[in-house]
């Protein structure tokens, strides 16, 4: 027992900031971020808190799954830039949708949507939920150091969510995780303890660019390749895969060293930018909405970022 | 073996012609930025089976030669 995916949903906020707007900010231009990253524009959020996003995600998901948020049994959440460690998003969620259900929130940076599905696909198993709602949320606005042209211009805003429930279609899933703290980390701020003398990095991104690079590529490759050859798959059996939007070059990169077509990769990095935790939910929800995909199409879903962390899946629509 | 190799990747990456690019010559001439030089790298990694450490000072064609005739010859 495991799941299928009965709706999705996203939210991103009205305001959008253009290459050119942030030129405005730090010394950067449209063909500089176009080349170097794939962005053209990305949403910031003026006025609207991490979770209110993912609440607004979580409902259109609600409603285009024909669901209530009294259907929900279980509220999956991740973020890195709520607008509270404690409650927790998911909690903030809950409330926002007025859900009644058990509620938490799992880290994993960039990769966490996969993380949420996984763990969703291990309360099915217990057989004790019927139906999961899965929420990446994120104000990575909140979370930049807008004087640091190489990372200000890379993420955007946004929420998306999916409604799971009980099914088979969760087929495969690899995983791996690289602890450290020297390619990507998110410090929290240092606090205000007279008692702690250990100095620490800004409460921003911090990332270094060329080993983000080279880790996220492996991570993709490998990761597919692994589900591939496990399941006695090939590309021609994939519809489509739907990549975590880091960054245009890096999913490039893997379509060149896997010998894929860009076609079948599901990229909107050109209009949010890197959004995270929510950046799968919201390439899958729109995937879904172009009307392409087929019930039972087999989709692969692959994400990495910071922990080190990166997971794929397999998954029939 | 390995410079022309990486000249052929310069040149293909560059549109300049490989006749012009030397162990002398600086990334930075050629115009390729930092994620070029990343991808290189892993193709690199990919052609001689090594894993290379990514060095800001490995600028010139030749020191990259160097370091992966280096790490070649280890393995």
């Amino acid at each position: 027992m495991s799941f299928k995916i009965i709706g999705t949903g996203m939210y991103v906020p009205e305001k959008v900031v253009t290459n050119d707007d942030l030129a405005q900010i730090v010394e950067t231009n449209d063909e500089w971020i176009t080349k170097r990253v794939g962005i053209k524009e990305r949403r910031i959020s003026e006025t609207e808190f991490t979770s209110e996003m993912g609440a607004k995600a979580a409902q259109a998901a609600l409603d285009n799954a024909g669901c209530t948020a009294a259907d929900v049994d279980l509220i999956l959440a991740a973020s890195v830039s709520g607008e509270t460690v404690s409650p927790s998003m998911a909690c903030m969620i809950q409330n926002r949708i007025g859900a009644t259900c058990p509620a938490l929130e799992i880290n994993a940076a960039c990769a966490a949507f996969l993380y949420l599905l996984d763990t969703a696909a291990a309360y099915f198993a217990l057989g004790r939920y019927k139906k999961i709602l899965v929420v990446g949320c994120e104000r990575m606005s909140g979370i930049l150091d807008w004087s640091d042209r190489g990372t200000c211009v890379i993420f955007g805003d946004g929420a998306g969510a999916a409604v799971l429930e009980q099914g088979s279609n969760y087929l495969d899933v690899v995983c791996t995780v690289k602890g450290g703290d020297d390619v990507i980390k998110i410090p929290h701020a240092l606090g205000c303890s007279p008692f702690f003398k250990t100095e620490q990095d800004t409460p921003y991104i911090h990332m270094q660019g060329q080993e983000t690079f080279k880790y996220a590529v492996s991570a993709i490759c490998d990761d597919i390749q692994s589900l591939l050859d496990r399941n006695g798959l090939t590309m021609d059996d994939i519809a489509y895969i739907v990549p975590h939007q880091a960054n245009k070059r890096i999913i490039d990169f893997a379509c060149k060293k896997l010998k894929i077509s860009e076609d079948k990769m599901m990229v909107n990095i050109d209009k949010y930018g890197n959004t995270s935790s929510a950046s799968v939910p919201i390439a899958l929800h729109e995937l879904h909405m172009s009307g392409n995909l087929k019930r039972g199409d087999k989709l692969i879903l692959t994400a990495f970022g910071g922990g080190l962390s990166n997971m794929a899946c397999l998954i029939e629509w | 073996m390995v410079q022309e190799k990486i000249i052929e990747m310069l040149a293909e990456t560059t549109d300049v012609d490989a006749s012009e690019i030397t162990a002398d010559t600086k990334f930075a001439d050629l115009g390729i930025d930092s994620l070029d030089i990343t991808e290189m790298t892993m193709d690199l990694e990919d052609e001689f089976g090594i894993t290379l450490e990514m060095n800001p000072e490995l600028n010139t064609v030749g020191k990259l030669v160097a370091a992966v005739e280096a790490l070649v010859d280890e393995a």
